[in-house]
Parts: C-alpha cells; structure tokens; sequence
C-alpha cells in the first residue's frame, strides 16, 4: 500500500489521462466540497460536462473558486487531466498567489486500461487516437512537473497502486500551534554573547538544559555578524535548539552567512567580516555545524494556538502559516518600497500599520530604541550590538525585559530613531457592511449606517485616538400600568426582577448633557466629549473645565498615575443646549401661553352673550394649564451661566482608567469615587441621590417610589435603575442586562410627549409604544462599550478600539423613536 | 389657532351675511387638522367681531407626508410643536373652509357690501412671523402693528429672555371683506414660512386666485410666490411668470430689456478655472477631486478629454447623491461609463482607492476640518495615495478685511482661516515630511497687503528619474 504525503494545506493537481481513474481517485481520498472538477464546471458553463468549447470559461471559474478557498486556507484537489504544461502553470499561479504548496499526483495506467473503461462511458466519444496523444503528453508531463514548481510529485503506477493509494496529511513545518509556552522571545543578538548570558540568566535560564519552569526562549534571528563574539552566540544558541529549551528562526543574517559558507558570492558588509574572521579561530567541526543548523532553520513560526507569530522580520497576516518563496522572503527581509533613505538604505514599507490579524506578531530586524506595540506586532530589536540593549518579550504576560549593552560594539549606519509608523485608520476598518463580533455578542452594521456615522465621526468628532468610548442609548422602563402614568417605578423594578437582578440603585437623573471626561495626572490627551463625540466647547473652556476636573480627582485621592474616564452629566441643561431650548422648547410655552389666554378672552365675551360655549372653554382651559406645566418642565433645567461659571458636572461611574476596565465594579464603588469628586470641589460637582432597593423587599420598592415621586414632584427628570453590581453585570446565563433603565417623571414627559398627553385618551394611546427596538439597541451599543473598554484596557491596536467606538455611532442611525 | 376680524361698518353685524355665518349662533366645522368654530364675542350695530378659532387635534398632525420647508426638522417636532397655538397654514386652510364664499367675494344677500371697501381691524395674537409683516401687508392698504411677543417672563441675561419667534398682529384698513381674507389666506403661511400639507402644482393656481388684483403689483411677490409655493423654484417661476404675462414673453424675468453686461467670473469660478489649469499643467490624466461636494469641478474635468479616469470623493452621502444627479451620471453614454465615479470617502482614513493616481485636488477642503484632525488628512493623502500632484486651495484669512460687513470667517462651518504665513508653514511641513515639493500662488483679486483672496498650493513628487 503506497502512502503519499500531502501538506494539510496545498494545492493537489491530479495528472492523468482520461480513464486513469482520476475522478475515483478523488472521491475515494477527499471530501466532494474539496475535489473541483473541470467536468463540473465545464456543465455549469455549458449544460454539458464533455463541452470542450466552454473550457476556457470553465477553468477560469475553477481558478476562481480555487483562489477563494486557498485563500482561506483549504486544501485543494483540482480533478483535470492536467496534461498540458500551460493548463499546469495556471494551477501553480494560483497555489503562488496564495502562498500555498502545488502538489502533483500522478496517476499513471496503461492506455489499454484507460481505453476499456472510456468505450464503457457512453458520453465519451472520442477515438483511440486521441489517448493516444494524451498518453503522450503524460510521458513528457512526467519530468517537468518538479520543474515547474511542483513542490511534492507522486506518481502512482497501475490500477492496482492507485486504488490502494491513502493519504497522509502532514504539517507545515512552520506550524508549532502545539507549542503553548511560556516563551522568552528574544530580539537581535548581533554576536553580543555577554548581554544574551545576562539576559538568560535575569529569565532563569540555567548555563545548561532547561528552564525550570519549562520556559521557552524563541530566538527572532540575527544571532550574528557585527558583535564580538557570533560564534558564542551561535554556541549558546545552538546548545538551546538542541536540549529543546529554545528554538530559534533565521534572520537575513544568517542567511548571508550560509550562502558565504556554502561558497557563495555575498558582500562583506554589514558585520560579516567580524563573523567570519570569528570562526576562523574555531574549528571546522563546528562551522559545519553552524551550517547545518541555518540550513535547518524554518523562516518563520505560528505558535500557542495560533495566537503568536515569531519571524525575524516580521509576517504580515495572509502568509502566517504558509509557505512560499516570497513568505520566506518577507519573514527575512520584510518589504520595502522601493525607495531608499538618506542614508542609502532601503526603505522599509510599513506592513505593522496595515496589520489587522488577530496573532500577535514578534518580529526583530530594525533596531528602535523601545519596543512598541503596533496593531499588535511589536519589534523587540532594541540594538544591543548598537549599544543600546537586548531584550526579550515574556509571552503571554507580554512583560519586556531587557539588559543593556556593556558598550556600542558597531556604529550603525542610521542613527536608532522611534520608527512610529502613522497607527491612523484605513476605511476598511469601518465602513460598508460589517459583522463584528465584539464579545458581549455580534451585530452586523448596515453600510448606510456606517455611511452616516463617517460623516459624524470624521467632521465632527474628536480624533479617534482620543474617542475611546460612546455613552449608549438607554432604554425606558416598561410603560407603566399606573393610572396617570406613562412610567413609574414600579415597572421599572419589575423590568430589573424578570432580568434576574436582586438589587438595584436608583440614581436620580440629571438633566443636562452627557458629558464623558478623560482626565490624567499629567494632563496630555485630556477631552471632555458628547454623546455623539464632539467637543463641548471652544477649546479654551473645555481645557479650563479639564484643569478644574483633574485638580479635583487628583485632590479627592481618586485619580493614580495615567489617566481616568469619566461618564457625567455636565449641567444646566441649558448650558449646551440653550439655543435648542430656546428655539423648540421655550417657543412652543411662548405660543401656548400668549395664544391660550386670548382664546378664553374671545370665549367668555361669546359667553357673556349668552351664548354656549361651555365645553369649548374647558378645553381650552384644559388647554392652558397643560401648557404651563409643560412650560414649567423645560424652565427647570434653564439657569443662567457666563462661561464655566453655573456650569457643573454630575459625575456617576468611572468607566475606565489607564490599563484597566471597570465594568466590574459595583455602583457603590462609583458612586464613592463621585462623592469624593463632590466633596474636593463642591462647586465644580454636582451630586448624585441614590437609594439602594432589595427587589425582594415591596417595603424597599414602596420607598424608593416615594423617593422618585418626591424627586419628580419637585421637577426632576426622573431616575435612573441600575443592577447594583455594575456596568457589567449579567443574567444568570450570563448575558449582559440593560446597564439601567430610566423611569422619568411625570411631568418631564410633558416636554418629550407633548404638554397634553396625561389626558387618558392620550396615555392609552401612547402605551401602546414599543420598546423592543429601543432595547436591543440600547443593549448592543452597551456591550460595544464595554467591549471597547477592554480593548482600551489591553492596550489592542487603535483600530480595534475604534471599530467598537464607529459600531455604537452607527447604531445611532437606527431609526428609533425620539420620544423613548 | 385664532384670528378675529371686526368692523364698524354701519350695521356692523352685517358681518354675519358677508361670511354667512350667523352672529347669534355658534358654528362648528370639521376640517383634516381638527375642528374650527366660528364665533361672535361681540355683534352689535356698530362694532361686530367674528372670531375663527382652530381647535387642532395634534395627533392628526405629524402622520402622513412629511412637512415641506418646515421648522420641524428637529425630529422630536414631529409630536411636540407649535401648530395648536400659532396662526399658520392649518388657520389659513380652515379660512379658506369656513369662508370659501366669502374669500370669493361672493354674497346672496349684501352682494354690493361685498364688493364695497368697509373698515376692518384684523388681530392674529400669535403669528409665527419669519420677516417683516409691515413688508407684507402695509403696501396691501393695512395699518400694520406687530407686538413682538417674549420668549419668557425673566430678566435680561436669563437664557430664556429675549424676543420668541412670535408676534401679536394687529391690521386696520379699510378694505373689501374678500381682500381681506384672502390677504390672511396667502400671507400667514408666507410669514410662517411653512406648510403642514405637501405642495402640489395645484398650489400655483390656488395662489394666483387668491392673489388676483393684489399679488401681481406687490413688491414682495417673489418672496411671497416662494414661501408660499414651499421654496419649488420651478412653481415658483411659473407663478411669477403667470403674473406678469408680459415678461415671460421675451423670457426675461428680471425685468431688463437690454442684453446683460459680461460681469466678472466670481471668485468660485476663478478658483475653479485656476485648479483646472494647474491639472492640466501637470500633465495628469487620472484625477481625484477629494471633497468633490455637488460637484462643480468634476463637471469642468469631464468636459476635459485629456483625464482619463475622474474620481470624486466626498465623506457626505448627500453631498454625491447631488453630484450625481448633477453630472446626470444615471445616462452617461457607455463609452464614456466609468470615466467618471463618486466614492464616499473620508480624508481622516486612509483610502486604498485613492492610490495611483496622478493628481489630487483639495479645493476649499481643508479649512473645513479642526486643526487637531489635519495630520490625518496629511498622512492619508500626502502619505498614503500619494498622487504626483496635489492642488490644495484654501482662503487667505488676511484678505477677510476687504470683505465688507464680514466678521468672522468666511463661512459657518469654517473650522480656521489662514494667513498668508500659516498656508506657507503648512506647506513647507508637508514638503519636509512627506517629500513634495510646492509652489504657492493666490487665486481671485489681489492686494499689494494683504495677497489674494484664495490661497493656492500645488504640491508636486519629484520624479524618481531625477532625484
């Protein structure tokens, strides 16, 4: 029984003429989703499998439909005779263009054999003559297939052989996924053998065998050329390899090294002459050794599941996992653009700015004075041989540790500058229609959505890097069933009880406008943004606002090194939207006040001629009370303020700070830290009142309705029902509930339902609202913070933050009812 | 929702024949937007009033069609406005109900009353009045006394003090009843500026009835012609040409006989022509005009055979969907197809589109976007499409002193406007930082101070031949 070996990942030409057994062979190894037969596209095209004029369209559609499944990493059969070198070259082309081994099987019988079974197919009508040819071309096919770039061929002979042919899948060499760490991945040594002891010994890795812990060191490559002692390095290393505690990829340095030992023109530059004249001294035994252990190196790694790619220049995410002469190539030298610096060197093209894999990527190659994380690769040469230092990036904490370089071993041909490639955003990032998976759950965003979102977020909004997080919608609670009220409490606690929460804050309301603040001890990058991510004001009153927000945290003890984000309500209402009010609201009470009255004064003169108009004027009556209460809801949240002055905010969560999320704290928690903000700046703040119900408690819900009819009875807004537990609190399966519902006020309801809608016609009609749209997206763009919180936390790439940030300004173009 | 007419035309309750409704009863109509009731608080021999007052039924608002030219763009003005307290189109429609022969001229029993001037005194008590009402009616005959009523009863300084939108209109004349009311009939809505119904060609003729004998001679017609007809400039020009048959026949609306002067190409068209030339200086076949807005310089490009592939790009959708329609891009001949497309796009992000091509043109772009987010635009056009040439034009802040009546800048959403020696530093950072080269240059009137109105940059990439 023959056993081929086929790479888990290629693309598998099958060679044969017509009637070796092609098509059984296929059916017989592979899965049908797997095998494209030309047949079959030849009866897509054409209705008919043996229309050789729709050949041509047909193999376009199976190169089609072959690219698309390499490229995401299917193993591939093509089902042709595949005689003709050109029908061969189309096939390799689309193995190259995705970086994916050709593999060619042969599947040679004897004409006769293939002659039998062809007369038996009544659609098959050609003459013996022409396998005859086919035969032919197969012979000569036989010694070309290596040559043109097929990189496994198996030639199965006779009936026999092929039937009992199976498969073997083997791996890539470059696919270490089984390797889970924990690594030490360690950037340029350039023949600096002390620091890489130093730097060993500060990771625990002992003179000889392994790491205690089982630890493993990855070597990034460029172990030589330029430092003092390449061959130590080289030892060191090698030994590593060996006893299995390290393993290592080659750097261009290397691979210049093993060309000029295997007798190979190369350049001496660039430190190889120091390489060179260093294994002079040692013996022949092991520059061999040397050899062979480059020649075995594989250019780049994909480890620990996949999460974690390890090559010398870095990989960008389509040639992680294959292979390819130009994966190679780029794990080596990276990409360049073409174009060369001022120092004569080539330029680097800026493959880390446009990464979006989900692997992190640990590359060396260019030296840079820190290592930064870029969309997450990060380059750890920090240009030891430079004198600058060695460092090393323990995965998965992802801390750096480094030793410095006893002195400068080279000059460098540029000076070692911050490469901070521009992190700006590509288009792609956010517009069209997108799926996103954002953890809390996965939405999909309609291209116009997004259409609109980039007009706000790019003409109006702060800069990305600044916008790191959206306040969502919140929904109402339930509509009440209370006579007289659209929503009341007790819904509201009812919504919290059937979403399986025990306890609950109430927050009283604010009613003003969202205000969400970025604050730092240093200062730099502070904001003070809207609910849609513009900025308050002019630049001089927000950064006078911030100052007084910062002296206050950093007083009330609340705010550590780095930065904190606030979500507030900065009030009056009237301070940012006082020409809205203005305008809608304060016109609307101006009309009604001034039009009611003279309505009763024509009637009561109708009256007084006794005539009746009784029911005409209660109406009206009717009419011009329900106008002043709704001129009274607007005018309470209307103060007069001159600049910042009268203007405060009503701090109630604090949602992040730098490095961590804190979605899993309780209200008690941010409520404290807001209280400590009152007290350090009782002018500057203002409080929020809150009461704590136990749902299983009706005594518990009987005071907080008292408290919010007290609240609302004196013009407030409303309150807010929050599950104690926090921003991140969730069901019993786990879901996330609504983060709060708002249970607004009677009378504020007058300002958003219009001043008659308490009358009973009216509120029976309006119960009718639903609430489900409003809810879910409540819902959506809630876990969107949060998610976009945890990323920010984690540092991840600024796209990814700001991909979460664009989902919730584009759920905002969702065609909801304004009034909910 | 109210108005009254009074006269004291002797006997005054002759008022009742002319609009047929009895002073001595009360009257109720059903009309689409509620019920209208018509009253009289006062009905003597010598004084009588009728009052016309519109109980409007808010929720058959709002439903249906969305409003033309309304103030209620703000979506929650949808259910919360207004139009149950103010004098508007709703009144003016529920007039045209309860009165229609009166409005016509028209009565059984005092038909020479009905065409006999008499002494009238009209109050509106809230007029939502977008102008001057005295413009409008004193040239009609009326004594015009417009009460500007307060936003609300609070000091000066307060956030709600200070004048509303509304006013207290009180008209005295003397005039025929039907002039009158069809004087309301047009007028409220014009001064309302609003019509809570969709405007059909149907509205030319209901405003030329109404404005028979009035409207033609009035010196405010165009304005009343288009408010009244929702701001459709096509209605609003067969109005006018319908009013003055005399005009339309030479086609000349404006009025002037003799062939116009040729006047100065404006500053927009200036600027255009400059772009156009410094593209077509360049050499450049395939061009991106980034911020193409509605357009106007895409149509100069497409005219041009010598660009290839034109691309427009703007980050507004409305924005394209105009230059779309524009450039009537829906019938474009298929060997012309494709030459020319609109991408949504924004300058903040980098485009992989927009590489390769030969030129780009910023005109009148950057200025409106914040300071703080123009590296990203840098960086997504200089440093990632990259085109040979880039045109940038932007106006010369230090020029704005010769633009009379002007403070501030040029226009609202200008996020800055900069001097001669910004644009330069500017340029002079895009050169260092993204290897271009630039020369400057100004577009429009120049001044020996302060330079040209508009600032022009072209940018060019030296050619990797000679570098």
């Amino acid at each position: 029984m023959t056993e081929i070996d086929i790479p888990e990942l290629a693309l598998v030409a099958l060679v044969g003429i017509s009637g070796s057994g092609k098509s059984t062979f296929a059916r017989a190894n592979f899965a049908p989703t797997q095998v494209l037969s030309s047949d079959y596209f030849r009866g897509l095209i054409a209705d008919d499998e043996n229309d050789q004029s729709a050949s041509a369209d047909a193999f376009d559609v199976l190169h089609y439909v072959a690219a698309k499944r390499l490229k995401a990493g299917r193993l591939t059969v093509v089902d042709a005779t595949n005689l003709q070198s050109h029908a061969r070259a189309g096939l390799v082309k689309v193995a190259r263009e995705h970086d994916v081994l050709p593999v060619a099987v042969v599947l040679d019988v004897p004409e006769s054999v293939a002659w039998e079974r062809t007369q038996t197919r009544p659609d098959r009508t050609f003459g013996k003559q022409v396998l005859t040819r086919m035969h032919r071309d197969l012979r000569r096919s036989l010694g070309q297939l290596a040559r043109e770039g097929f990189r496994k061929v198996h030639v199965l002979r006779g009936a026999d052989e092929i039937a009992g042919a199976t498969i073997r899948y083997e791996k890539l060499y470059n696919d270490r996924r089984e390797l889970t760490g924990p690594f030490d991945i360690i950037g340029d040594v350039h023949g600096c053998r002390a620091e890489l002891d130093l730097l060993l010994e500060k990771l625990g890795y002992p003179a000889e065998g392994v790491h205690p812990e089982g630890r493993t060191a990855v070597f990034v490559g460029d172990l030589v050329d330029r430092g003092p002692d390449s061959p130590g390095v080289l030892r060191r290393v090698m030994g590593m390899v060996r006893a299995g505690s390290a393993i290592c990829v080659p750097g261009n340095h290397e691979q210049k090294l093993a060309r000029k030992l295997n007798g190979r023109q190369v350049q001496l530059t660039h430190g190889l002459p120091e390489t060179l004249a260093q294994l002079e001294q040692e013996p022949p035994e092991f520059v061999q050794e040397v050899r062979t252990f480059i020649e075995g190196l594989v250019s780049h790694y994909v480890l620990d599941g996949g999460k974690l790619v390890v090559a010398h220049a870095g990989l960008k995410e389509e040639y992680q996992g294959r292979a390819s002469g130009r994966v190679r190539s780029f794990a080596l030298y990276g990409e360049t653009t073409g174009e060369t610096d001022e120092y004569g060197l080539p330029v680097r093209y800026p493959w880390a700015r446009d990464y979006r894999g989900s692997a992190a990527v640990v590359y060396g190659h260019t030296p840079t004075p820190t290592p930064e994380w870029i969309n997450n690769t990060i380059c750890l040469d920090t240009g030891c041989v430079f004198g600058g230092k060695l460092t090393a990036l323990r995965w998965p904490t992802r801390e750096l540790v480094s030793v410095a370089a006893a002195r400068e071993y080279y000059e460098p041909a540029r000076p070692l500058v911050v490469e901070r490639p521009d992190t700006g955003l590509d288009l792609q990032d956010v517009t069209g229609r997108r799926h996103l998976d954002y953890g809390y759950g996965r939405t999909t965003i309609p291209a116009e959505n997004a259409a609109a979102a980039l007009e706000v977020m790019s003409r109006f909004a702060l800069a990305p890097e600044t916008l790191i997080w959206l306040p969502p919608t919140m929904a109402p609670c339930s509509t009440a069933t209370v006579e007289g009220y659209l929503e009341h409490p007790s819904t509201a606690f009812a919504d919290m009880r059937s979403a399986g929460v025990g306890t609950v804050v109430c927050e009283e309301k604010h009613m003003g406008s969202r205000a969400v603040v970025r604050v730092s001890r240093e200062g730099a990058g502070d904001a003070i943004w809207t609910r849609t991510g513009r900025p308050f004001f002019d630049a001089e009153r927000n950064a006078a606002l911030l100052i007084r927000v910062r002296a206050a945290a950093i007083e009330a003890g609340v705010l550590d090194d780095g930065w904190m984000l606030l979500d507030t309500e900065l009030l009056p209402w009237s301070a940012k939207a006082g020409g809205l009010i203005r305008e809608r609201y304060a016109g609307v009470g101006a009309a009604g006040r001034a039009a009611l009255p003279a309505a009763l004064t024509v009637l009561d003169r109708v009256a007084a001629r006794g005539l009746d108009v009784t029911a005409l004027r209660e109406r009206m009556a009717l009419r011009a009370e329900e106008i002043a209460g709704y001129s009274a809801a607007y005018r309470a949240y209307v103060r007069p303020t001159d600049g910042l002055d009268g203007v405060t905010l009503a701090p109630f969560a604090v949602l992040a700070a730098q490095g961590v999320s804190h979605s899993d704290k309780d209200h008690g928690w941010h409520l404290d830290i807001a209280d400590k903000l009152v007290a350090a700046d009782p002018a500057l703040f203002t409080p929020t009142r809150r009461m704590l119900v136990d749902l299983s408690d009706p005594e518990s819900e009987r005071a907080a309705t008292d408290w919010w009819l007290e609240l609302t009875g004196a013009g407030g807004e409303g309150m807010v029902v929050k599950p104690w537990a926090g921003l991140g609190a969730t069901d019993t399966r786990g879901r996330l509930v609504q983060p709060g519902v708002k249970c607004r006020g009677r009378e504020y309801l007058r300002i958003i339902y219009g001043p008659e809608y308490t009358r009973p016609e009216q509120l029976e009609r309006l119960r009718a609202r639903n609430l489900g749209r409003k809810r879910g997206l409540a819902l959506r763009e809630h876990g969107l913070g949060l998610a976009a919180l945890d990323r920010v936390a984690e540092q991840a790439p600024l796209w990814k933050v700001h991909e979460l940030v664009f989902a919730i300004l584009a759920a905002e173009s969702e065609p909801v009812d304004p009034r909910l | 929702m109210l108005l009254t007419v009074t006269t004291t035309h002797r006997p005054a309750t002759d008022l009742g024949y002319l609009l047929v409704k009895h002073p001595d009863r009360t009257h109720s109509f059903d009309v689409p937007t509620g019920t209208a009731h018509v009253l009289y608080p006062e009905a003597t021999e010598d004084r009588c009033t009728v009052a016309l007052l519109l109980d409007v039924d808010p929720q058959r608002l709002g439903g249906g069609r969305k409003q033309q030219a309304s103030p209620d763009s703000f979506t929650l003005g949808q259910f919360v406005n207004d139009r149950p307290y103010a004098a508007s189109s709703l009144l003016a429609s529920a007039l045209a109900k309860v009165f229609r022969s009166a409005l016509r001229g028209e009565s059984k029993d005092r038909p020479s009353l009905a065409a006999t001037p008499i002494p009238l005194e009209i109050h509106v008590p809230v007029l939502r009045c977008k102008g001057d009402p005295v413009a409008l009616f004193e040239p009609l005959g009326w004594t015009v006394t417009a009460r500007v009523i307060p936003l609300d009863d609070v000091p000066e300084g307060h956030p709600l003090a200070g004048d509303s939108a509304y006013v207290d209109l009180t008209l005295t004349g003397t005039l025929r009843l039907a002039d009158a009311l069809n004087h309301l009939y047009v007028l409220l809505p014009v001064l309302d500026d609003a019509k809570h119904y969709w405007v059909a060609p149907d509205e030319i003729d209901k405003l030329l009835r109404s404005g028979e004998g009035w409207l033609a001679s009035h010196p405010s017609k165009e304005l009343i012609a288009r408010r009244y007809l929702a701001h459709r400039r096509s209605y609003m020009l067969s109005a006018l040409e319908r009013l003055s048959p005399d005009l339309s026949a030479d086609g000349d609306l404006s009025g002037e006989s003799a062939p116009a002067a040729p006047r100065d190409p404006s500053l927009a068209e200036q600027r255009r022509d400059a772009v156009l030339a410094a593209l077509a200086a360049s050499g450049a076949s395939r061009v991106l005009d980034l911020g193409c807005g509605g357009g106007a310089l895409l149509a100069g490009l497409i005219k041009d055979m010598r660009y290839t592939e034109i691309v427009g790009t703007d980050v507004s959708s409305k924005a394209l969907d105009l230059a779309h329609k524009r450039l009537h891009l829906d019938n474009v001949p298929s060997r012309q197809a494709g030459r020319v497309t609109l991408w949504q796009s924004a300058l903040t992000y980098r485009d992989d589109r927009l590489k390769g091509f030969d030129a780009a043109v910023l005109m009148e772009v950057i200025e409106h976007l914040d300071l703080s987010r123009l590296p990203a635009l840098e960086a997504s056009v200089f440093g990632h499409a990259r085109p040979g040439t880039v045109v940038v034009t932007t106006p010369n802040a230090e020029y704005n002193v010769l633009y009379e009546g002007l403070s501030g800048m040029r226009h609202s959403d200008h996020r800055f406007e900069w001097g001669r020696s910004s644009f330069a530093a500017w340029t002079d950072r895009i050169c260092t930082t993204y290897g271009y080269n630039a020369a400057l240059s100004f577009v429009g009137n120049m001044d020996k101070s302060v330079g040209g109105s508009t600032q022009m940059a072209i940018f060019t990439l030296p050619r990797k031949d000679e570098s």
